[in-house]
């Protein structure tokens, strides 16, 4: 596994980068569509990896910092906000969010932390129904196309996206590489052993949790403003909850290129296979998920680790 | 009289509501697995007495005993095949195990029977108390309701299995040692988690409309009751479920019914920040 997270690693994640970023001019819009998926659910993996590989702790707030960003996007975008901005904004008002929240509910462990982090989602998806006057309620929000025709957007979303994957990524390779990395890796092996020999684990774990936040609050709002039309329930949606960390445990938690590995084969088999299924599509990735917590566990890239090991 | 009103209708969701968290409860507490089935299996047992209701001719609450009993197998099955082969992994593996197979249930049960809400209509008349008005059919669900609560309660406390499950809780590895075969105990109380969720759903099935899009709510209730009341004991479920209850009941009277469940949830959270043990929460699953 040192061996991909080395430069080796970064070679091959500079390679995907080049080749996500040519499809507009190799491609069909079908294909950039795919790319923008891709970058997209990188980025929302890297993002839970933080909190959910290096810390270990089985956070389940993804959508809900990704709703929030889509609602605080699409509203300050509304309000007359340019859009980079709005995408900005966004990405600061959820990790504010996941801050403040962070030291209250970071304190729980296991299982109460699980059903805190869930219970989140649901609290944001009923304001945003309820607050009508504000969020347009159940109806959801329409927000403003943007000018400039099809090719010309999908190409701005898609390098958004990638813009995001990317910053995700060095953060990542920043945290794995700095004190912040080893103290969550400490905190992942032994949390009171880590508080002990003087981790200050409520900051690193909040530390964390905020960094698992703020790419999930930009990918909103690009999304948001991207597919021009937000709801309630699909904002807050359980199933990108569970999606990301099924992406990142198929890749590898806890490692550098291990959310870009996992997203990226779970695109790719959604898109390839069981999109042609739509009834069945819930329980296939069920099976997906049962299959891989049996067989695979530690991910695709510990398997080639010992396969090369051998 | 308004207020009088309220209150009964707190009551009887109340009942309800402890007899779904209870089985949820007892799998968290002794198995230390986050169910995320228990909705799934909620809804499962309602459509089996709204089927036999339909086509058979039976009587929901004759219904309760088989429907139960299918649950159980089911429970036990998912539990002695899949869970036991993780269940000594950190939450994130078990819970996403339980979370994959709900998707597989749910997936399935909508293809089998389709979203459209069904209800059960049995007309047993009201009883009139006062200004309060309660109709049969719910005062009914209630007790029974609270009835499988108080047997399950018996059983932990009197059966051989249930001091097994409770020893389990306890310390599994002296529960080991002490000649219980911990796997099974542990399908066991899984089955029987399921087992009061099916129970669950048939009474659910006589007060409302049972469709697949609400599981997802029903699981939500559970983590709040257990939150609530305390996690791992009969009684605890108990309170937490007659509180949430009376506080839907209140809240929606003064808010309205969305910002009912709001306010559950964030009660919920609350208390977990302040009180993680809930309100009668202790160690031992008596």
């Amino acid at each position: 596994m040192t061996r991909l997270g080395g430069r080796a690693g970064h070679l091959v994640f500079g390679a995907w980068i080049l080749l996500l970023a040519a499809t507009p001019f190799i491609a069909s819009n079908y294909f950039v569509k795919i790319a923008t998926f891709l970058a997209m659910y990188a980025a929302l993996a890297l993002s839970w990896n933080f909190i959910g590989g290096y810390t270990g702790y089985p956070s389940f707030s993804t959508a809900a910092f990704f709703g929030l960003g889509a609602y605080s996007g699409a509203l300050m975008q509304n309000a007359g906000l340019w859009v980079g901005f709005a995408w900005i904004g966004a990405a600061l008002v959820v990790s504010a969010f996941a801050a403040i929240l962070g030291f209250a509910i970071l304190r729980l462990r296991g299982h109460y932390f699980a059903i805190a982090s869930i219970a989140l989602a649901d609290v944001l998806m009923l304001i945003a129904s309820i607050w009508a006057g504000v969020t347009g309620g159940g109806e959801g929000l329409n927000v403003k196309i943007m000018p400039g025709g099809p090719d010309f957007i999908g190409r701005v979303f898609l390098y958004t996206m990638l813009g995001i994957m990317l910053a995700a990524f060095v953060t990542t390779v920043l945290v794995d590489r700095s004190a912040l990395g080893f103290g969550l890796r400490c905190i992942q092996q032994n949390e009171d052993a880590a508080d002990m020999v003087g981790v200050n684990v409520t900051r690193y774990k909040a530390t964390a949790f905020t960094l698992s936040a703020v790419f999930c609050g930009a990918i909103g709002a690009a999304y948001a403003s991207w597919v021009a039309y937000i709801s309630p329930v699909d904002s807050f949606s359980i199933l990108l909850t569970l999606k990301v960390p099924v992406m990142v445990l198929l890749g590898g938690p806890g490692t550098v290129l291990g959310p870009v590995v996992g997203s990226a084969a779970f695109v790719i088999l959604e898109e390839t296979i069981w999109a042609k299924y739509l009834d069945y599509h819930q329980a296939v990735l069920g099976v997906v998920i049962v299959l891989l917590l049996f067989f695979l566990p530690g991910g695709l890239l510990r398997m080639l680790s010992r396969r090369s090991g051998r | 009289m308004e207020y009088g009103q309220v209150i009964a209708n707190g009551l009887m969701l109340g009942g309800l509501y402890a007899c779904i968290a209870v089985g949820f409860s007892l799998v968290w507490g002794v198995l230390n697995v986050i169910n995320m089935l228990h909705g799934s299996f909620i809804i499962l047992g309602g459509y089996l007495t709204f089927f036999a209701w339909l086509h058979l001719k039976v009587n929901p609450l004759v219904a309760l005993a088989p429907v139960a009993a299918v649950l159980f197998s089911i429970g036990f099955l998912v539990q002695y095949l899949l869970v036991n082969r993780v269940i000594t992994q950190p939450v994130l593996t078990t819970l996403t195990l339980t979370f994959g197979l709900d998707m597989i249930l749910y997936n399935a049960m909508n293809l089998a029977f389709e979203a459209t809400p069904r209800r059960i209509v049995l007309d047993l008349g009201r009883l009139h108390l006062g200004g309060v008005i309660l109709p049969y059919d719910r005062v009914v669900a209630m007790a029974l309701a609270l009835v499988l609560t108080a047997i399950l309660y018996l059983v932990l406390r009197t059966s051989r299995t249930g001091r097994a499950i409770v020893a389990v809780r306890m310390d599994r590895d002296a529960a080991a040692l002490m000649g219980i075969r911990v796997n099974r105990v542990y399908a066991i109380t899984f089955g029987i988690g399921a087992l009061m969720a099916g129970a669950c759903g048939a009474l659910v099935a006589v007060v409302f409309p049972i469709t697949t899009s609400v599981t997802g709510l029903f699981l939500g209730k559970a983590f709040v009751i257990c939150v609530i009341g305390g996690l791992g004991s009969v009684p605890g479920a108990l309170v937490g479920g007659l509180a949430l209850g009376m506080i839907e009941s209140l809240a929606s009277f003064w808010f309205g019914p969305q910002q009912a469940i709001l306010v559950g949830f964030l009660i919920m959270l609350v208390l977990l920040m302040v009180r993680p043990t809930g309100l009668v929460g202790k160690k031992g699953y008596e």
